[in-house]
């Protein structure tokens, strides 16, 4: 009468599909749906609303259709804005995973220092954006910053608040001092659960250094590591606060990401219509990065 | 206090309606699909496994993206595309 685990398992086997599979328990994620749907998805459907209407108060509004959309797309400053974002996410994610990934290496497992050690990564974790926007905006500063004013005596011109190469090498060496810490914690925490005896057993075999990181690591690192990637790339496309604090978006807008750019249009000039297509086309973006990384590395073919 | 609370705020529009009405049958359709018969991921055209709702939600992405060139590259009636699109997500949810 009962049906054994074991059986089950056969079934399984022999048809590729169990006998007695059910989809009812999703139900039952129903309430986490309508909480979702108040707090996200009435106010996104809002957003579309007025994504295709010019509304000039709040009883005079004209549906324009896809006009919005059409200006959008083709403002060279939101294309410039976008390639700028794609670029300091992509260098973001240059720059920290390999760094998170190397000091998490070095770091002592099981010593009276790893607690110590694990606290003062986390530290600047804890930092507020704004602080931190705060902290390297006088650090950096030419005439009074530590950082700024040892570079320039040492003979190198520097000054982010007038040259653009200098404004982006700041805020990436901002952004790798603020997360980079992230990274390395969560690698940590992976090679941590990889037990002694994969080491010895490489060693015997006479593995390298990197053979070791290459085929004992990093594949027990892969979950921990996109988890660490999809948190930086969604971190990095939304960054707004530091960036604002540091160089306002200058010099020029050669440091204006789109979360800045959005801004201006939404809150600095009130255009809703223009504001809530730009908000949108952001948000699909965004959308279509995080799924295809996520899909591509949860299905990795030698799963 | 009326029964029913005001809409006013969230400024709709008649297309927007359609188009939200429209994608929540979708959702309640393959929610009762999925009762009547569990899909199980499988491999099309597509090159990863796709379940009947991924396949969905990446016909609404492809939609999206789709519209978004139309718009931002031509000047044609967007419906074009919209038709065109029709075929895309049956094309996704059949073979994908």
């Amino acid at each position: 009468m009962s049906r054994s685990p074991i059986r089950d398992t056969r079934a399984r086997r022999t048809t590729g599909r169990p006998e007695n599979y059910n989809n009812a328990a999703w139900l039952g994620v129903l309430p986490v749906l309508l909480v979702v749907a108040f707090s996200a998805v009435i106010p996104l459907m809002t957003v579309v609303n007025y994504s295709v209407q010019d509304i000039l108060d709040f009883d005079s509004r004209f549906f324009v259709g896809f006009d919005w959309f059409r200006e959008t797309l083709r403002d060279a400053r939101f294309i410039d804005a976008l390639q700028r974002q794609l670029l300091f996410s992509g260098a973001v994610l240059a720059l920290e995973i390999p760094l998170g990934i190397a000091v998490a290496r070095g770091m002592p497992r099981n010593s009276a220092a790893t607690s110590g050690l694990l606290i003062l990564l986390a530290i600047p974790l804890l930092v507020p954006w704004n602080v931190v926007g705060t902290i390297w905006q006088i650090f950096a500063r030419p005439d009074i910053g530590l950082l700024g004013v040892t570079v320039n005596s040492l003979g190198i011109s520097y000054n982010y608040a007038a040259d653009s190469t200098d404004a982006w090498i700041t805020l990436l060496a901002m952004d790798v001092w603020h997360w980079t810490s992230l990274v390395a914690l969560l690698a940590f925490a992976g090679l941590s659960a990889i037990p002694r005896a994969n080491y010895d057993a490489a060693t015997l075999d006479g593995a390298s250094s990197w053979q070791i990181f290459r085929f004992v690591e990093l594949p027990k690192l892969w979950g921990v590591l996109v988890i660490a990637i999809l948190l930086r790339l969604m971190d990095s496309l939304m960054i707004y606060t530091e960036p604002f604090v540091l160089t306002g978006g200058g010099p020029g807008s050669s440091t204006t990401f789109l979360s800045q750019h959005l801004t201006t249009m939404a809150v600095g000039q009130f255009d809703l219509g223009p504001a809530a297509a730009f908000s949108l086309l952001y948000f699909l973006l965004n959308l279509l990065l995080c799924y295809l990384f996520y899909t591509s590395v949860v299905q990795r073919p030698d799963e | 206090m009326g029964a029913l609370p005001s809409l006013h705020w969230m400024a709709w529009t008649q297309p927007t309606a359609l188009f939200f009405v429209g994608i929540g049958c979708c959702l309640i359709a393959l929610t009762i699909a999925e009762l009547r018969s569990p899909s199980l991921s499988r491999r099309g055209f597509l090159p990863l496994d796709t379940t009947r709702g991924d396949r969905f939600f990446i016909s609404l992405l492809v939609a999206g993206f789709a519209h978004i060139a139309w718009v931002g590259l031509t000047d044609l009636p967007v419906w074009w595309m919209s038709v065109g699109v029709l075929g895309s997500t049956l094309l996704i949810m059949r073979n994908g």
